[in-house]
């Protein structure tokens, strides 16, 4: 077992996530940065989607009741434990994970997978509707957690060639594609919305990351009709600030909708902390199938 | 019918836009015969009123490749009955406890608070679609006499089960939430629960009428639930 001291901020059980039932309603919550989540699994030698913790901001501080193999995978941590590599952790040790360096988001995963009941065929923890994951909520101080056996492989080393960075770019901009409703905007809209920064804002979780930055909204189509979401959609309300909804999204919503995220930098959304500044960057659907294809490659070429 | 991409890794069918009895049933043939390909690389499927957009694994599958494996099924579905629609009947108790709106809709459609529920349990309700919450339905087919607006300053909290007006709309809160819908009653049933099989009570396309039922009954059939699960 592993017992749970301090939970930090805000810290779930996530899997891939729950795919299959939007049409209930449901979106498939999951890891944010599924990237992260997976190069976590691949060093602990598990099953790839082995539910792992996700940390955010301020990580836990957990008390090993046996011995274990754990990975962290992330953009880094203050305390100095090792980050991107699988390491051991002796019975009776108090790992304090702390705040996180960089980045918003980081995985711990240990070698066997954190055990929770498969909740609609899924681990993740969708936190509205508290569904999944450990009982549905984020974790809690005195919480005991089990380890599973999803085990595929030993544990494995990133390969020398390896770089996070170019995996997942902290910097420059998040690329998306035009959406159902790019020409509800006018051109100068348009213009404004790709040569400006936009502040990630306070108001952002897994749900959506609420943007400031000088309006843009639609001009004169009235209103749309609630249809159904992409996830990474930019929806804009009327008031201008857009919203990148996110992992645990509406399955339908009823605002016009500027951009969507490429694939390939969903997980790097994961990554944004509130007070973040963001740039847009148009690409084609072409681009977009070229980047998450090199994307995936990476992560292939990752392990040793 | 329109057929776009809406990133690169969904495609969105739009048979209109506007709220139509007919879109509605293209919507819920297509999404029927998409389930029904039980194809690995087709991850989540959104209907709504007149459009159903399809996640598809980006790796996998391309929008023109998509597209050819619902051809046949678009060349199908055109206008057709549902006669195989599912039917539901839902126990509502219109106790004015429960439905704390009752009065102010009654008021608000020159109707008396008995006509009102006699208007609710006599129409007959199709499930457009869910979506706001896990399980939350939107129900068309609302008698014209019955459509009133949104509250105007929603409420903080709606106790699960409570049954709202919108517009043209009837539905069901899930689980407690916030919500603007004039609440007129309740139902007794957990709509959604995420461990039973099937986890929402709700379908769409499923055909839905109301049962009107005592506080004794609401009681009981809550007291039932609460054993089952």
């Amino acid at each position: 077992m592993i017992h749970v001291i301090n939970p930090g901020l805000l810290t779930t059980v996530q899997d891939l996530g729950r795919r299959g039932y939007t049409h209930l309603g449901l979106s498939p919550a999951g890891a944010a940065d599924s990237v992260s989540f997976r190069i976590a699994n691949l060093l602990a030698g598990n099953e790839a989607n082995a539910p792992a913790l996700e940390i955010t901001l301020i990580g836990p501080t957990l008390e090993f009741e046996t011995a274990a193999t754990i990975a962290i995978s992330g953009h880094g941590t203050t305390v100095s434990l090792p980050i991107n590599q699988a390491f051991e952790v002796a019975a009776g040790t108090r790992l304090m994970v702390g705040p996180l360096s960089a980045g918003a988001r980081a995985y711990l995963s240990v070698r066997g997978g954190f055990k929770v009941p498969q909740v609609m065929n899924s681990c993740a923890t969708f936190l509205p509707a508290k569904i999944g994951g450990f009982d549905g909520r984020a974790l809690r101080s005195g919480d005991k957690l089990a380890i599973g056996d999803r085990i595929q492989s030993g544990p494995r080393k990133l390969s020398s060639s390896f770089s996070y960075a170019n995996l997942l770019p902290p910097d420059g901009p998040i690329r998306v594609t035009p959406s159902l409703q790019s020409d509800w905007f006018d051109h100068e809209t348009i213009g404004r919305f790709y040569q400006q920064p936009f502040t990630v804002t306070d108001q952002s979780n897994r749900s959506g990351l609420r943007l400031a930055g000088e309006p843009t909204p639609s001009t004169g189509h009235g209103e749309l009709l609630t249809e159904g979401i992409a996830l990474g959609a930019v929806q804009v309300p009327p008031d201008g600030q857009p919203i990148v909804l996110f992992v645990d999204q509406q399955t339908t919503g009823g605002y016009p909708k500027i951009a969507n995220v490429i694939s390939a930098d969903i997980p790097r959304i994961g990554q944004l902390r509130p007070r973040d500044e963001i740039e847009f960057q148009s690409v084609s659907l072409v681009q977009a199938a070229e980047l998450l294809r090199a994307q995936e490659r990476a992560l292939h070429e990752a392990v040793s | 019918m329109r057929v776009e991409p809406a990133s690169d890794s969904a495609l969105f069918i739009s048979f209109g836009d506007a709220i139509s009895l007919e879109a509605h049933h293209r919507v819920i043939l297509l999404f029927k015969a998409i389930q029904g390909l039980r194809d690995p690389r087709i991850w989540n499927l959104h209907p709504a009123y007149s459009s159903l957009l399809i996640d598809f694994d980006p790796v996998r599958l391309t929008h023109e490749e998509l597209e050819n494996v619902l051809a046949p099924l678009l060349a199908e579905s055109g206008p057709s009955s549902l006669a195989a629609a599912r039917q539901i009947e839902i126990p509502v108790c219109y106790d004015p406890e429960l439905g704390p709106d009752l009065v102010m809709v009654a008021e608000h459609c020159h109707l008396t608070e008995e006509q009102v529920i006699a208007m609710h349990t006599g129409g007959d309700y199709f499930v457009y679609f869910l979506g706001f919450s896990p399980g939350f339905g939107y129900l068309g087919g609302l008698p014209n006499q019955l459509h009133v607006p949104r509250l105007a300053t929603p409420r903080r909290q709606v106790q699960a089960g409570s049954v709202g007006l919108a517009g043209p709309q009837t539905g069901i809160y899930p689980n407690d939430s916030p919500g603007g819908w004039q609440l007129i009653g309740r139902t007794p049933w957990r709509m959604f629960d995420p461990r039973a099989d099937p986890p929402s009570r709700l379908y769409p396309g499923d055909r839905v009428r109301f049962r009107r039922i005592d506080a004794d009954e609401f009681e009981r059939i809550r007291r039932e639930q609460g054993q089952d699960r």
